[in-house]
């Protein structure tokens, strides 16, 4: 599948709509939809805000038992994350957001692994499945 | 960068969020209502988010913080026209939009700022 840059504000937007398209497609409900759209959001802008730009891949998966989903990997190449715990702390901010973005993104979805070592950039990979 | 335009009806200020929300484009509202409520003295503003599909934190934010610039302006803020897939998606975000009041649908907005609802 496509991998989408995160460059601008108009990229986010674009990677909303064709994780938003890709996910009707592969039969989540609305709500299910909306949950992984706004995950997506929250990653993505984490990746340009914090991690300077970088990429989302968004592709449909199938489980083992037979059901749709739809699998996004975000990469950046930014400072990377010192400590993972706290990062994934709600309320915890390294700027001045709300610190909802990463641990309420994780909540949104159905798997969530995320790969960061300083000085080499974050990874995120999520999950949702159709129920 | 899209803009949302601001109309003004009587003392209150309507928003229709009609585009695709991206960062630039919330905080370029919350400017231009800080603006408009300075210039008109409007006592009320409605935003209407029946057609946005999607409120994460930084927009939920942002909408909080219109509320309270609002108020700073003696005017309160009411949300309408929330989607039901975007209500449940932010509870379970962790937003709970304190301090913004909300209402089913513009009418009912309107009807809550002229202390008839």
């Amino acid at each position: 599948m496509d991998e989408l840059p995160i460059r601008s504000g108009d990229d986010v937007v674009r990677i909303r709509q064709q994780v938003r398209t890709v996910a009707a497609r592969s039969g989540l409900s609305l709500v299910d939809q909306t949950k992984l759209v706004t995950a997506a959001s929250e990653l993505a802008r984490n990746a340009l805000v914090h991690g300077g730009g970088g990429t989302a891949r968004v592709e449909v998966v199938t489980s083992g038992s037979g059901k749709n989903g739809v699998r996004i990997g975000f990469t950046d190449d930014g400072p990377g994350i010192a400590d993972l715990d706290l990062a994934l702390t709600d309320g915890w901010s390294s700027g001045d957001g709300l610190g909802l973005g990463l641990s309420g993104a994780r909540r949104l979805v159905d798997e969530f692994e995320l790969t960061s070592k300083p000085g080499h950039g974050t990874s995120i990979v999520v999950v949702k499945w159709s129920r | 960068m899209e803009r949302v335009p601001i109309l003004k009806i009587g003392t209150t200020l309507f928003v229709s969020i009609q585009i695709d929300l991206q960062d630039e484009s919330v905080m370029r509202l919350q400017e231009d209502l800080a603006e408009e409520l300075a210039a008109t003295g409007a006592r009320g503003v409605i935003i209407d988010i029946t057609a946005v599909e999607i409120v994460d934190s930084f927009i939920g934010r942002m909408l909080a913080m219109i509320g309270s610039i609002s108020r700073l302006f003696d005017a309160e803020t009411v949300l309408v026209g929330m989607r039901p897939a975007v209500a449940i998606t932010l509870t379970e975000l962790g937003l709970s939009l304190r301090g913004v009041r909300t209402a089913l649908n513009a009418e009912k907005g309107l009807a809550l700022l002229n202390g008839s609802a």
